[in-house]
């Protein structure tokens, strides 16, 4: 049962990919940096690629953390949705499967400045 | 059945028979009948199906809707009396209140943060409920509870005017009161509630009485009402004292109508009990996560606390739901799924919320502030698990940031739940360091949630939550494309005027120099 309902009931989407002008949401949290009080929600084209999201507005983003200028990009742990996610910074966010409304998490160990670990 | 008393075949103990002359005064209990159950009749050229189509897709059984229990037994002329003594008092006094500056009596202008959220965000829920019990008096069977439902819907536009005309008064002085009615709609921070009440609306009449009536009125609105109406008189605030006061009476029979719903449904048939088990689960997450934005006001917003956001759960949550639990224990139900994710979340949620607000203070129709130390101090005192060491340092960071006069500023817009429409700032049960999060995959697209209470009722209605209307994706959509100007505009707020920090704010300006007026020369 998907919904109690008077006959038969099917719902659209409102934030489907086509509402976003040819670009597309990426969530994105920095594991243990709570400063930020909610992942990321960024909307850009697919054709970015990684590298350009993560050197670009994601560490824009974190500048304000105090671990923000240690984190060193090739060695943080990525995953997507929860699972190990090893992401080609040449690609294109398509290109490493990345699609519309994907979450990531990166993991810098050992920097914790602010977060009670 | 009969529409008039002089003729109802059971008058032979009606003072009206016993003395003969017409215009008698009845006795309170047969008045009760004659101005209540006595109005309706059974219909003969329409099936009661036709007539009430949605008292039965939700799956509720009703054999006899003459058991409900009416604990008021109050008539509408009645209702009338005691409603206008009601109005007559509270408009006396918020007159008075305009006339004596009375605005000038609170504690401290930050005060004022705690009055635009509620304008915000609880005000229109009133009108909401108000639209809702109008609709669900027409769509139940039985007049006990159409009477009920009708008093209760005149009752909820009355609270949402007396609160609106409470406060108009602030609105000629102060900032950020303006435009709350399209806040209500498109404010990320507001559309917890919108989406509650929404939610609640577009459900069937039973459901709308456990989410409205039970779990929004019995349940929570101790942790709502009390704590905010203690806030404001502890406040200084007259008006915001008075629309409570004359409100306290109209909320103390939508609680009883609320629980006489449930116990009505369960006494009804055995099947509604799996039903309204799912809707107290479900509705009690709900209204918990309105709650946050209380919390917040408690510890962080009110110059003059009254209690910390957790003394007053474990009185009106743990010690009252305790209580009303173990006494729906008979009945086979048992306490909210969420219950003790609740209760984990009690010592976190305020400081995450705050912390939000004041990162995104940008996009808020009222100001925030970095707790002073004294403040800081005192939810050290009030957590003494959780404050020191998880939220003390980010705000002890924030305060450098702005010494260095490099405010911290999110400007990453936030990631919000696609159930409760909260940005997504709540911590793991048991795991106060990582962010919670859960997703879900359906029909190809990915859906995101800021809790498992979030999670399961979007489990249980997938079509329905697909449609959730998310303020911040919205910003990127085609009519705003992005721009952040045009959205200030849209959502009705004025850029360096109703948000950012209170300090130098107009707010702040305008109340200290008022206030200097009023005790001295100059």
């Amino acid at each position: 049962m998907t919904f109690t309902s008077t006959k038969e009931y099917v719902g659209v989407p409102r934030d489907s990919v086509e509402h976003f002008r040819g670009e597309q949401l990426v969530y994105i949290a920095w594991h243990q940096h709570l400063l930020f009080a909610a992942p990321f929600m960024l909307c850009v084209p697919p054709q970015m690629t990684f590298g350009d999201l993560v050197h670009g507005p994601l560490t824009m983003l974190i500048g304000p953390d105090p671990d923000a200028a240690a984190v060193d990009w090739d060695t943080v742990v990525w995953t997507k949705g929860g699972k190990p996610f090893s992401p080609d910074p040449a690609k294109s966010l398509a290109e490493n499967g990345i699609d519309h409304k994907s979450w990531l998490r990166f993991e810098t160990a050992g920097l914790n400045s602010l977060c009670g670990v | 059945m009969t529409t008039t008393a002089a003729n109802s075949g059971t008058t032979a103990k009606t003072p009206t028979a016993k003395s003969g002359a017409p215009g008698a005064k009845l006795n309170m209990k047969d008045r009760y009948r004659v101005m209540t159950r006595d109005l309706g009749w059974e219909p003969t050229y329409q099936s009661r199906e036709a007539i009430y189509p949605y008292v039965e897709y939700e799956g509720i059984k009703v054999h006899d809707w003459d058991a409900w229990e009416d604990p008021f037994r109050l008539t509408m002329d009645a209702y009338w009396k005691f409603q206008a003594e009601k109005e007559r008092k509270f408009y006396a006094i918020v007159d008075a209140h305009a006339q004596n500056n009375g605005h000038l009596h609170i504690t401290d202008g930050r005060y004022l943060s705690a009055l635009k959220i509620f304008l915000q965000a609880i005000s229109p829920g009133e009108y909401a409920a108000h639209r809702g019990f109008a609709r669900a008096g027409r769509e139940f069977a039985g007049v006990g509870t159409q009477v009920a439902c009708q008093m209760q819907a005149i009752d909820e536009i009355r609270h949402a005017q007396t609160q609106v005309h409470a406060l108009s008064n602030y609105n000629k002085f102060y900032d950020g009161f303006h435009a709350f009615a399209d806040a209500r709609d498109r404010m990320w921070y507001t559309s917890v509630p919108r989406s509650f009440f929404d939610d609640a609306m577009s459900a069937g009449p039973f459901e709308f009485m456990i989410a409205i009536g039970f779990s929004f009125e019995y349940v929570l609105t101790n942790l709502l009402f009390v704590p905010f109406m203690s806030g404001a008189a502890y406040n200084g605030d007259l008006a915001t004292v008075t629309f409570g006061f004359s409100a306290q009476s109209d909320e103390a029979r939508h609680m009883t109508l609320g629980l006489e719903c449930i116990k009505f449904m369960l006494e009804q048939d055995p099947d509604n009990l799996p039903i309204v088990q799912a809707w107290i689960d479900k509705w009690f997450w709900r209204g918990f996560r309105v709650l946050g934005l209380v919390s917040t006001m408690m510890d962080y917003m009110l110059p003059k606390r009254v209690m910390s956001w957790r003394e007053a759960w474990n009185i009106y949550g743990i010690e009252n739901g305790t209580a009303l639990f173990r006494d729906l224990a008979r009945y086979g139900i048992k306490p909210p799924k969420g219950w003790d994710d609740a209760e984990q979340a009690i010592d976190h949620m305020s400081h995450q919320f705050m912390l939000a607000f004041h990162q995104w203070n940008f996009g808020t129709s009222f100001h925030t502030w970095v707790p002073s130390d004294e403040d800081m101090d005192w939810l050290s005192e009030k957590y003494p698990t959780t404050f020191d060491r998880y939220y003390r340092p980010r705000w002890e960071h924030i305060k450098k940031l702005e010494a260095a006069g490099t405010p911290f500023k999110n400007v990453g817009l936030a990631q919000l739940c696609q159930t409760c429409q909260l940005p997504c700032v709540f911590t793991e049960p048991g795991d106060p360091t990582t962010l919670c999060h859960r997703e879900v995959e359906y029909k190809g697209e990915h859906y995101h949630f800021c809790s498992d209470g979030c999670q399961d009722v979007f489990d249980n209605e997938p079509e329905k939550f697909i449609q959730s209307w998310l303020p911040m994706p919205h910003l990127f959509q085609e009519d705003l494309a992005g721009s952040v100007p045009d959205w200030m505009q849209w959502v009705g707020l004025i850029n360096d005027t109703d948000n950012g920090e209170y300090v130098g704010s107009g707010d702040e300006q305008n109340f200290t120099a008022w206030r200097r007026q009023t005790t001295s020369n100059s």
